[in-house]
């Protein structure tokens, strides 16, 4: 039986005592221990916490700099910006992505569709990067993501300059357009210069001149709370935030002629084809016409996947720029250079008559090949052969020449080879030779040169092919006889805040050597004959400036050699393709172009009615009487 | 100590006489009550910065103030062996509301804490960090000391019950307080070394063993206090910023509202759990000083108080309400600082919201009344 125990009163007092002591020290130690983690964090490592605060409540924000407007030869705007709404998303700032995407796609504020590119765009972007995500916002869209807008973590509304183009699709694929910036923009551009940044140049000026107009954006330092929503300030306290202002872009002055560009888009509207007119005397592109269009605003509000698939799958291809990267045979507008060629080679003799009875029989070969329309020129000399465009004649003279004279001389004067335009995308047409021939087939029997293809050549068909711009650049060198100015649509950069004009001085691509100045003037005497008794003669009269011309067929599908062509039985799509080149005034040039109406039929009755008005817009006034030369 | 009325003299040294007979009568104690009301002061000024200039916030505050100093007053005039005598009847019915909280309590923040008395709602456990404590007084007072291992496996028992229910609820930061309460009075009463090392071993393996029920959460800041940088932007966010807050402030902190880290809503609970980590940042090293000079003197007092009275009870009691106020702000210091793991106690006092300051101002009454009545005792 253990002993009863009993209290003692002063014991438990003294033993309390003791406890309470101890107690009291080890509280003393822990207030130490607490102020020494204090001391630690306060003053030891105080440096490095004020630093993480100092990042955590100030942000750099981006100011995108305005993009430079894009005004034609006389000051018409052609590109300008615009205010509008569109939804941001600051990808560290959203708790769920793809969550978000989802709910945002249900209040239709961006479409399904565009769900999978805008998530690739979000991933590779910064994520402290606001990332558009819908551009063009509509009042209504608005006031919807307003009501929601408690939802959306790290998704906002911001006020952003868009592209405006007031004329619509008026010289859409010279200009180009803006448009998101995509996956693969962010491949090839400076990420850190685009902050802020929502669009950037697609095609035509706005990409090739994409540095110029875009400027350098600012960046201004906002304070944020945790949730980083910018805050004006910090309980009492307003800090002091550096800000750097944007520099705007440069304005483009462009060598376009609003007047001409639309008088040629009018004339051609409801064709498919092209028209470039230029000043052969500096290579300014007056007029780029490529139809049919679309409009680039489109692009700048945010595409649609089915409106972009509309587009892209429409027969009519609106967003092929057929005036650069069209390849079409040229037909007979070869046929002045092909005499030129002659000429200079002594190959002919200009004078000299040739008989012409619809068709040509290649020496040594039982071939036949027909006079367009199985016409019958009679006896013609150089003259009249281009002035008829006879066929006939200009077999005789390809067979004479023969393709290697015919391949040198046509590449000094531009064929094969792009024109150098100041914009991007140009295809060059194909100038066959025997080396070309040797380099592209694949199959022995397809590398020989065979003597009837340099027959085809002679009048502009078989693999010859060109762009429009080249053909227009073709017409300005024999315009100018011989000058080579490269094409180019800026001709000076404006900066918006000076006013100050730089302009770009025209660029020579030296002059075709070799040719005697009286060749130059034959050929463009034939020239003017198209026009007064020739193929043109219907559209050249009663012009009260003289000009040459010469139109072209090119063939799209070959007619068995015993059959008529007859264009009202062949699908509209198999016509051939109507082409006309031309300069005026002839003796002292001040525009030349190339017009391309694809499946047009004869050069004559459908490209160049549309030249003449091109021509009758830029060289007379308004009573009729031409204008003097500036 | 024998007041005597004094009737000459000079003006100050009337009114300072008269104060005395005020605290007197009230029974309260001159020093701890300035000490206290200087920490509630410093509070709410810390906090209507922290609430982002929210007054109706600091005015929710000072009702509860009020409140609990009416508690403190009235409690500081109960007779202490009325106290004594009660002490079995508010345990019991502090376990039976803790039950009745299991069954119908309302959810609040994941956790089922609150009981719905219709004009207010009431946490029971709150009632336990005062109960359990006079519990274990209660059962020592006539008992030899220090405690057998009979008494003690009892004591285990009566602290146990109350801190698995409120653990269950689940509330891990106030189970342990309770726990922490009652085993204070153990440590008090004389417990000898080798069972508290004993005891030590024992609590380890229930921590072992804890670990395999706690809710993920719970897990998850223990896992984060161990590493905190592993979850930057999840469970560690909490003990990151407020480290930023409180090294950011340096020595003399960003000044009254300016610190960025709270107006920015960077420090989360910035007005409740974290409020340490805002006085640390706009009033830096020499803020936290003071605060934690007033902290200091307030326990000390009682404790001295505590060694004053001469019951069992009583002083056990007083000696663990005393030291349990120290380990409710070593916790919360230690926790806003990156010492111990983050458990949600509020610093006593400063912190916003709950019942906690009545609670804590009650237990000062508590104290009181031991104290002034010990020349009762034995007389």
């Amino acid at each position: 039986m253990p002993a009863v125990r009993i209290k003692d009163h002063w014991r438990e007092q003294r033993l309390f005592d003791q406890r309470a002591l101890v107690c009291a020290a080890v509280m003393g130690l822990a207030t130490l221990a607490l102020i020494a983690r204090l001391f630690l964090l306060q003053v030891s490592r105080h440096e490095y916490y004020a630093d993480l605060s100092q990042g955590n409540r100030v942000r750099t924000e981006p100011i995108p700099a305005a993009r430079g407007l894009i005004i034609d030869r006389y000051g018409e705007l052609i590109a300008g910006s615009q205010p509008a709404y569109q939804l941001e998303l600051v990808p560290e700032e959203v708790p769920d992505i793809d969550e978000t995407l989802e709910k945002l796609v249900q209040l239709n504020l961006i479409r399904a569709e565009d769900v999978d590119e805008i998530g690739r765009t979000i991933d590779s972007s910064r994520t402290f990067d606001s990332v558009p995500i819908r551009l063009r916002l509509s009042d209504e869209d608005v006031a919807r993501f307003a009501v929601h807008r408690f939802e959306f973590r790290g998704v906002d509304i911001k006020t952003r300059q868009t592209r405006w183009y007031p004329n619509g699709n008026v010289a859409v694929h010279a200009l180009g357009y803006v448009g998101a910036i995509s996956e693969q923009d962010l491949k090839r551009i400076d990420r850190s210069a685009y902050a802020g940044t929502s669009l950037i140049g697609k095609l035509g000026v706005e990409n090739s001149f994409e540095r110029q107009l875009h400027g350098v954006n600012g960046s201004r330092e906002v304070l944020v709370n945790a949730q980083g929503r910018s805050v004006e300030r910090q309980g009492a306290f307003v800090p002091k935030l550096q800000s750097k202002a944007p520099l705007a872009g440069d304005d483009l002055l462009l060598s376009i002629d609003l007047k001409i560009q639309r008088v040629a888009e009018a004339a051609l509207a409801g064709h498919r084809g092209a028209v470039v007119a230029l000043d052969p005397n500096t290579g300014d592109v007056l007029a780029l016409v490529s139809l049919p269009g679309f409009d680039p605003t489109l692009f700048g509000q945010g595409i649609t996947v089915a409106e972009y698939r509309a587009l892209a799958d429409d027969i009519d291809h609106p967003l092929f720029n057929r005036a650069l990267r069209g390849t079409y045979p040229p037909g007979s507008t070869v046929k002045p250079a092909i005499a030129l060629a002659a000429l200079t080679y002594h190959a002919v003799d200009p004078l000299a008559h040739r008989f012409c009875a619809g068709s040509f029989h290649l020496p040594g070969s039982s071939f036949i090949y027909r006079e367009y329309h199985n016409e019958h020129h009679g006896a013609v000399d150089l003259d009249d052969a281009i002035a008829r465009s006879c066929d006939v004649y200009f077999y005789g003279l390809a067979n004479e020449l023969g393709v290697d004279r015919m391949s040198t001389f046509l590449g000094k004067i531009g064929f094969g080879q792009p024109t150098g335009i100041d914009i991007g995308g140009e295809k060059a047409g194909i100038l066959p030779s025997r080396e070309w021939k040797e380099k592209t087939f694949a199959r022995p029997v397809d590398r020989v040169w065979f003597p009837g293809e340099t027959v085809s050549f002679g009048i502009g068909q078989g693999y010859l092919t060109v762009t429009p711009i080249e053909l227009a650049h073709y017409a300005s060198i024999v315009a100018t006889r011989g000058k080579i100015w490269r094409p180019r649509l800026v001709t000076a950069y404006r900066d918006p805040r000076s006013g100050e004009l730089h302009r770009i001085a025209p660029i020579s691509d030296g002059e075709v050597q070799g040719v005697a100045p009286e060749d130059w003037q034959r050929v463009v005497h034939g020239m003017i004959g198209v026009t007064q008794r020739g193929t043109a003669a219907a559209i050249g009269l009663h012009a009260p400036y003289t000009f040459a011309g010469k139109t072209g067929t090119a063939q799209v599908f070959t007619v068995a050699r015993t059959d008529k062509y007859n264009a009202s039985k062949i699908n509209e799509r198999l016509r051939d393709h109507s082409w006309f080149i031309a300069f005026a005034p002839a003796d002292a040039p001040r525009i030349a172009l190339a017009v391309l109406e694809e499946n047009g039929g004869a050069g004559a009755s459908a490209a160049a009615p549309i030249a003449r008005k091109v021509l009758d817009a830029y060289l007379l006034d308004a009573d009729g009487k031409v204008k003097p030369s500036s | 100590m024998i007041y005597e009325e004094i009737t000459q003299g000079s003006r100050t040294r009337r009114t300072l006489s008269g104060a005395a007979r005020v605290l007197l009568e009230l029974r309260i104690d001159g020093p701890l009550v300035v000490g206290l009301s200087l920490i509630a002061l410093y509070g709410l000024v810390v906090l209507y910065s922290a609430s982002g200039q929210n007054l109706p916030t600091v005015l929710r505050t000072v009702a509860r103030l009020v409140l609990g100093t009416i508690a403190m007053l009235l409690l500081a005039r109960v007779n202490p062996n009325f106290l004594r005598r009660s002490t079995p009847w508010v345990y019991a019915t502090g376990c039976v509301l803790l039950l009745i909280v299991a069954a119908i309590g309302h959810v609040g923040m994941g956790a089922q804490r609150w009981l719905n008395l219709g004009l207010f709602r009431f946490q029971p456990s709150e009632l336990m960090k005062l109960a359990v404590p006079m519990m274990c007084a209660w059962y020592l007072h006539d008992r030899p000391l220090p405690p057998g291992w009979g008494t003690l496996t009892a004591m285990g028992a009566l602290i146990l019950v109350p801190v698995a229910l409120v653990a269950v609820q689940p509330d891990l930061g106030t189970a342990a307080l309770i726990a922490v309460a009652g085993a204070l009075v153990i440590v008090l009463a004389g417990l000898r070394l080798r069972v508290m090392a004993g005891l030590l071993a024992l609590a380890a393996a229930a921590a072992w063993f804890g670990w395999s029920f706690m809710h993920d959460y719970q897990r998850k800041r223990v896992l984060t206090f161990l590493n905190p940088q592993t979850d930057p932007l999840g469970a560690g966010y909490h003990i990151i910023q407020s480290q930023i807050a409180i090294g950011s402030g340096g020595v003399f902190g960003k000044g009254w509202m300016n610190g960025s880290q709270a107006q920015l809503e960077f420090l989360p609970e910035r007005s409740t759990d974290f409020i340490f980590a805002v006085v640390g940042e706009e009033f830096g090293l020499l803020g936290l000083m003071l605060l934690l000079l007033l902290y200091v003197f307030v326990v000390g007092r009682a404790v001295y108080l505590a060694t004053q009275t001469q019951d069992t009870f009583a002083r056990l009691l007083a000696g663990s309400l005393a030291l349990t106020f120290f380990v409710y702000v070593f916790i919360n210091a230690g926790m806003v600082t990156g010492l111990l793991p983050v458990v949600g106690v509020p610093l006593p006092l400063v912190s916003y919201g709950g019942s906690s300051v009545v609670t804590v101002l009650a237990g000062f009454g508590i104290l009181m009344a031991l104290y002034s009545r010990r020349k009762l005792i034995g007389s």
